[in-house]
């Protein structure tokens, strides 16, 4: 009974944050204060260390606590619960406004901005603000763009579509000749049909967080409307998979090459090759070509994912925490082997201008100069998005109606008005009037 | 004390009533001692956390407006709620026919393995059991990969005979898929218990059923099957309030199972969702509640019907 009282005691201790004995890395200099963080880039050990090293005020405790949607999840637990969240925790972008409404991310504006400023382009900026307060540091983008075999498209002879009408043609071209799946309509990357749908015209949401109580949801419109559509009709001629991504069975068709094209972020590749994709028997079949466009005319440039720093409302020196959010991932060494290896693709000015990056000669697209024919000039168009305050509640009923037109219960365009319905129905369960 | 007792001495009557007293007192404390370490647990983790997720299922957060106390509107909502009901009829659908199976199956090798007396049937035994010993998480990832048409064995088992695998992690077939991976894990585990059941029967019953001239088949049927009526009857219930709470294998194979398994496919999955991914601990509480109440109508349901059988509740 005494072991088990005092193991109660240890776990209900209010001592905010993850318990910094409890790192998965080693603090070498155990005499300077300690900020906890969470983080899943596949490179944290060694961002971690390279700031531990570097910095004689503060050294930072890392925790891996899932990747996505489990990291956020214990997260929201820890906001619910007011304590077990760390000091600093990585987010994507597109999340800041979910935790920001519920006041558990800090403005770190007052914490040294001034003097990072400007490290970081305008767009990269207003990603992680919400109004004119900052509640992150940007680390890496997603700009979007499709990845192919190019032993495929030679097989089939064909180039690389630059509209989504010769994508389709490129697709039905290669299915006549009985080849394999020209892509892949995931339901669980609905951040991803977000972009692309972005990409076409939409505007999902719009929310002045001058005006916190009124928000607007935009999810049937035309262009909404039109790219669930198209990606319904390309599954639907079964010219495109419908297997969720980052998921063992998609990724063994990814190597077994039963896809010809991949439409996703800069950050696929690292992500891929970790995976087993492009080794072997494998390697240099992968090449990379700008998004294809609605109108070649205005081309437009979406991104997918990318994540930030962001101190947490649950940090005991925010100050303290917010040193480590700007200085994290942020020097020279890591930012080259974060963009070496293709895990991140940077935001830092210094990285983005470092000629060793923009003339980087990608392995994994055997050797083709992909930043510079491809991502540069696509992080470089991108306008910035504004994203919900309830966006899990979006992504997740987003995959619901995406699952539904796989099935073929219901059209794209069905599927974009009951995603309204649904969204709207929700946003003013929880308070807010929509407009 | 002793004062007391000796003043009132010369009256004998409430003297040992008195004493009886203190002896019913002592009896009563000790009664308490013994249950107090159990009694601390109940309160703690079960009463405890079920009251205050009944507290919690009263109210109400917005992001915008804050908390407020809505009574049973969060109730009102679950059983209006598409995505509770349509999760709900699945595993009511779901247990009328996997608990059946796996009952008939169970009692079936049970009854073989009862009058068969080789070496083999006690291995045989051992192996049914096994499966159940396997924890469920990892029971569904195996099966996950052997439903897989990707990298599992069916597509080159099927690819023999020229046919195209069945996709046992589609929308159609999810439902048998599912049904065989708790068939698989539970059947030999009420096995067990019924197997028990029948090694309890006394065995002079059979010699006289012999004698009356019955053959196995009868003996089995009007004799074993119902001696071990309230054990049948106890695996129903456990397998019912088990089934109702679906969870483990469909949140793990929905990471195999491309949009097939949606975040609402349960009720419990439906709760934990609520809960842990869109910080709704109110209605997350309130969906645990009312799927409590349908098991609790359906277990009444079963064992009003049953009462006659019954002889451990």
């Amino acid at each position: 009974m005494l072991a088990a009282g005092s193991g109660l005691v240890a776990c209900s201790s209010d001592e905010g944050g993850s318990d910094a004995s409890n790192c998965t890395n080693t603090i070498t200099k155990k005499d300077l204060p300690v900020v906890t963080m969470w983080g899943w880039y596949p490179n944290t050990q060694l961002v971690v260390d390279n700031f531990n090293k570097q910095n004689n005020e503060v050294q930072v405790c890392w925790t891996n606590v899932g990747q996505g949607s489990d990291e956020y999840d214990k997260f929201q637990t820890a906001i619910s619960a007011g304590t077990g969240a760390p000091d600093v925790i990585m987010v994507e972008a597109d999340r800041i406004p979910t935790f920001q409404i519920q006041g558990a991310l800090v403005d770190i504006k007052q914490y040294g901005y001034d003097a990072v400023k400007a490290n970081y382009g305008e767009g990269a900026w207003k990603d992680v603000s919400v109004g004119d307060k900052v509640y992150g540091v940007p680390v890496d983008g997603g700009p979007v763009a499709m990845i192919y075999r190019k032993d495929i498209f030679d097989k089939y002879k064909i180039t690389p579509p630059k509209t989504w009408a010769e994508y389709e043609q490129a697709a039905q071209k290669v299915k006549d000749a009985g080849g394999p799946l020209f892509g892949d309509l995931g339901a669980n990357v609905s951040a991803l049909t977000m972009a692309l749908q972005i990409q076409k015209g939409a505007a999902p949401f719009t929310y002045d967080p001058a005006q916190p109580k009124a928000i607007g949801v935009k999810l049937n419109d035309q262009p909404s409307k039109d790219v669930l559509d198209y990606w319904g009709g390309l599954a639907k001629k079964g010219l495109v998979g419908t297997q969720d991504q980052f998921t063992p069975e998609y990724i063994s068709g990814v190597i077994n090459g039963n896809y010809a094209t991949y439409i996703s972020a800069a950050w696929a590749p690292g992500y891929l090759t970790g995976a087993g994709v492009g080794k072997g028997q494998d390697t240099g079949k992968f090449a990379v070509a700008p998004l294809p466009q609605w109108d070649p005319a205005n081309p437009v440039q979406v991104n997918w994912g990318g994540s930030a720093f962001s101190v947490t409302k649950q940090a005991k020196k925010p100050e303290l925490a917010a040193k480590v959010a700007y200085g994290l991932y942020a020097d020279k060494e890591s930012l080259t082997d974060g963009w070496t290896n293709q895990i991140i693709f940077p935001l830092n000015l210094t990285a983005l201008k470092d000629p060793a990056f923009v003339d980087l000669k990608v392995a994994f697209f055997n050797g083709q100069q992909a930043n510079k024919e491809v991502y540069l000039p696509a992080a470089e168009a991108y306008k910035g998005v504004a994203y919900a305050p309830f966006g899990q509640y979006y992504l997740d009923a987003m995959t619901k109606q995406v699952s539904e037109i796989i099935k073929g219960s219901v059209t794209g365009s069905q599927a974009a008005d009951r995603l309204q319905e649904d969204v709207a129905k929700y946003a003013k369960e929880q308070g807010f009037t929509v407009q | 004390m002793t004062l007391l007792t000796e003043k009132r001495a010369p009256r004998p009557q409430p003297e040992t009533r008195k004493i009886r007293g203190k002896v019913h007192l002592r009896e009563h404390l000790m009664g308490w001692l013994f249950v107090g370490p159990f009694g601390v647990v109940f309160l703690a983790f079960l009463i405890a956390p079920l009251a205050y997720a009944l507290y919690l299922s009263l109210f109400q957060k917005k992001l915008i407006g804050g908390t407020s106390f809505v009574l049973f509107d969060n109730y009102v909502k679950a059983f209006t709620d598409p995505s509770f009901l349509s999760g709900a009829w699945f595993v009511i659908r779901f247990s009328l026919v996997s608990i059946p199976l796996q009952i008939v199956i169970a009692l079936a090798l049970a009854l073989i393995l009862d009058s068969v007396t080789t070496l083999f049937a006690r291995f045989s035994r051992l192996m049914i059991f096994l499966p159940y010993a396997i924890p469920t998480v990892i029971g569904a990832v195996m099966w996950g990969f052997l439903y897989s048409r990707g990298f599992g064995p069916l597509t080159d088992i099927f690819g023999l005979f020229g046919a195209t695998a069945p996709d046992f992690l589609g929308s159609d077939l999810i439902f048998y898929g599912l049904l065989n991976v708790v068939t698989w894990q539970w059947a030999g585990y009420y096995m067990i218990i019924l197997y028990a059941a029948l090694q309890g029967v006394d065995p002079t019953l059979y010699e006289a059923a012999r004698m009356d001239g019955a053959g196995r088949w009868q003996i089995a049927t009007r004799i074993k099957i119902p001696l071990i009526a309230p054990a049948l009857i106890l695996i129903l219930v456990f397998s019912l309030i088990g089934t109702l709470q679906f969870f483990n294998e469909p949140q793990i194979l929905r990471y195999l199972a491309a949009g097939t398994i949606g975040s609402d496919f349960t009720p419990n999955m439906y709760a934990y969702q609520q809960a842990f991914s869109l910080a709704n601990f109110n209605y997350g509480s309130a969906i645990s509640f009312a799927l409590g109440g349908i098991v609790f109508i359906c277990v009444y349901a079963f064992l009003f019907f049953t009462r006659k059988r019954r002889s451990f509740l």
